[in-house]
């Protein structure tokens, strides 16, 4: 009996040994045709972007890329953008978030429901309603290339919503929110205080995987700022493809590599959580 | 003993808590959420309503559902028609091969490194896309592109075979770019849910691999898989930047028939314009409602 059930058990563990060595081999199968997907458009890219000059592999399509008198312009314009945005999404999201964990708590799923909402309109929907709403006079919002600005990076704010909210949220579920709001209203703290002196600092990488994450969608976002006329990074990088040869691989991996800096930074902040789902594609 | 503590100085706050505040809730309290909702109804929710009561207004005023019954003709059919074959093809490829990537790193047997290398990559590359990613795949598999002149050096010249980067299947290769990853970051988890102790119960009872996987895993994560799919359907329903990007916004794709009615009235009727941009509008809606409500059936068995 004894035995019996002793050499189950080994042909058993056999058994499960061979089924792991088997599986083992498939994973690796699996994860190289994954890794030749999507790495070959990458170095074929890098491989185009040093090729500009004649018969020498070497960095020329960058460097007209950024001697490009459009593509500084741009760029600083979108990295001012993003900014703003980010600025303008974490001083609403942060009180709303707060305010809705502390005082307002039924209130939690019609917020989250509104900024689910750019998931559901698509961007070039969302553009379509915007250029209708404000581009005649009750409230002409487009009636210059700066009012545009301002309407685009309004825009580009309440598009983060998703990904801005999210991260504040579970920063906010981390923390004891009430207790340390009672805590610093007993020792006499405002409002403005609480806010910036207590829960702010407190949500720092929360804020900052936020913060990223919009950075990295929203600075060469092209659908919103081509409709709205912007001479950003998204409609210069739809330019050059379709005018230049070398200089488009340079940039899309410029622009890979800021994408990679801005999800590097947040997972190596957020050390071991899940990354961040996004979409604007 | 520490537990214990903490649950009496909870009960403790909560029963002060309450005895402090007033059962009705304060206006001002209000004013704390005003701006957000101030600002989503300027920015998300008017220039949708704006769409909303234009595409149900007739063109002499009053209220009409003529541009909805236009929606069937051949134009409209046809943009629709390609966006729903993209996104579904895209959608189940990228479902079943983004599940199987998850299913290497995690449960397959790969080490550690391999991955926390693919989480970190997916998160990059579901973020990848419009005009680099376009341009990334032109000098892949474009007419010039590097993989193209390595398939004619060995005789096969894929555009005269019928391949095109600019055509359905071309745009479905590129979407898989960002699909795949968002699988496997969304599914990723839902497979760590998946208990070891289910595994050895089944393989104690006599399971083999396959039953296991058939009548444990498969039915756990089937919400899981099935509400990703839905939502990698909508990703890709949505994508405009990177087919407008690739085709030059000449491709009939209902997202890039919107941007070009936006420009000019390219389908004569500017309320049945308004009637495309709402049904893509529901439609999302409809596939985000599902997975919602998918996501938080497998929550049940994940947590």
């Amino acid at each position: 009996m004894s035995t019996s059930t002793a050499s189950s058990i080994a042909v058993k563990t056999s058994t499960v040994k061979a089924l792991a060595s088997k599986n083992r081999f498939w994973s690796g199968v699996i994860f190289l045709v994954g890794a030749l997907y999507f790495l070959v458009p990458l170095a074929t890219t890098f491989y185009w972007s040093l090729r500009a000059q004649k018969d020498v592999l070497g960095f020329e399509a960058y460097r007209r890329l950024f001697a490009d008198n459009n593509f500084l312009p741009a760029f600083s314009q979108s990295i001012a953008n993003a900014i703003a945005a980010i600025l303008i999404s974490l001083l609403i999201i942060v009180p709303t978030a707060y305010w809705v964990t502390l005082r307002l708590p039924k209130l939690r799923p019609v917020i989250e429901f509104i900024t689910l909402l750019p998931f559901v309109i698509p961007a070039v929907v969302l553009v379509f309603g915007l250029i209708r709403l404000y581009s005649r006079p009750p409230l002409l919002w487009t009636a210059t290339y700066s009012s545009s600005r301002v309407l685009l990076v309004c825009v580009y704010a309440a598009i983060s919503f998703p990904y801005v909210f999210r991260s504040v949220d579970n920063g906010l579920r981390a923390m004891d929110v009430r207790g340390l709001t009672e805590a610093a209203q007993s020792l006499g703290a405002s409002w403005g205080t609480i806010l910036f002196q207590v829960i702010f600092p407190n949500l720092r990488t929360a804020l900052l995987s936020g913060a990223l994450l919009t950075f990295a969608i929203v600075i060469g976002e092209l659908t919103i700022a081509l409709y709205m006329a912007q001479h950003t990074l998204g409609p210069y990088m739809a330019d050059l493809t379709r005018s230049k040869v070398y200089e488009p691989s340079a940039m899309a991996i410029v622009a890979f590599a800021i994408t990679w800096a801005a999800l590097g930074i947040i997972q190596f902040v957020g050390r071991g959580q899940q990354a961040q789902i996004a979409g604007g594609h | 003993m520490k537990s214990s503590l903490n649950t009496d100085s909870k009960v403790a706050n909560s029963t002060e808590g309450s005895a402090k505040r007033p059962p009705r809730l304060h206006i001002a309290y209000w004013l704390g959420v005003l701006p957000f909702f101030v600002f989503s109804g300027f920015f998300l929710i008017a220039p949708t309503l704006v769409l909303a009561f234009r595409s149900i207004e007739g063109p002499q005023g009053g209220l009409t559902l003529d541009n909805y019954r236009q929606l069937v003709s051949p134009t409209v059919l046809d943009a629709y028609g390609m966006s729903i074959r993209i996104s579904l093809t895209t959608a189940i490829l990228g479902g079943l091969i983004g599940f199987l990537i998850a299913w290497a790193v995690s449960i397959g047997g790969l080490p550690q490194p391999f991955r926390s290398l693919t989480t970190t990559f997916s998160g990059v590359a579901s973020n990848f896309a419009g005009v680099p990613l376009a341009a990334a795949f032109v000098y892949t598999l474009g007419r010039v592109g590097v993989i193209t002149a390595l398939f004619k050096v060995f005789g096969v010249n894929l555009y005269r075979s019928g391949f095109s980067l600019y055509s359905f299947m071309g745009l479905s290769l590129v979407y898989l770019y960002f699909q795949i990853p968002l699988m496997v970051l969304v599914i990723l988890p839902a497979i760590d849910g998946l208990k070891r102790e289910w595994r050895e119960a089944a393989e104690n009872l006599g399971a083999t691999p396959v039953q296991y996987w058939r009548s444990v895993a498969l039915p756990v994560l089937m919400p899981s898989i099935m509400g990703t799919m839905i939502l990698l359907f909508g990703n890709s329903f949505g994508a405009h930047a990177t087919a407008y990007a690739l085709t030059g916004g000449l491709f009939n794709l209902a997202t890039l028939l919107i941007g070009q009615q936006i420009s000019g009235d390219v389908l004569h009727n500017p309320g049945l314009g308004y009637a495309v941009a709402m049904g893509m509008v529901i439609i999302m809606a409809i596939s985000i409602f599902i997975y919602s409500i998918l996501q938080r059936r497998s929550e049940r068995w994940l947590r």
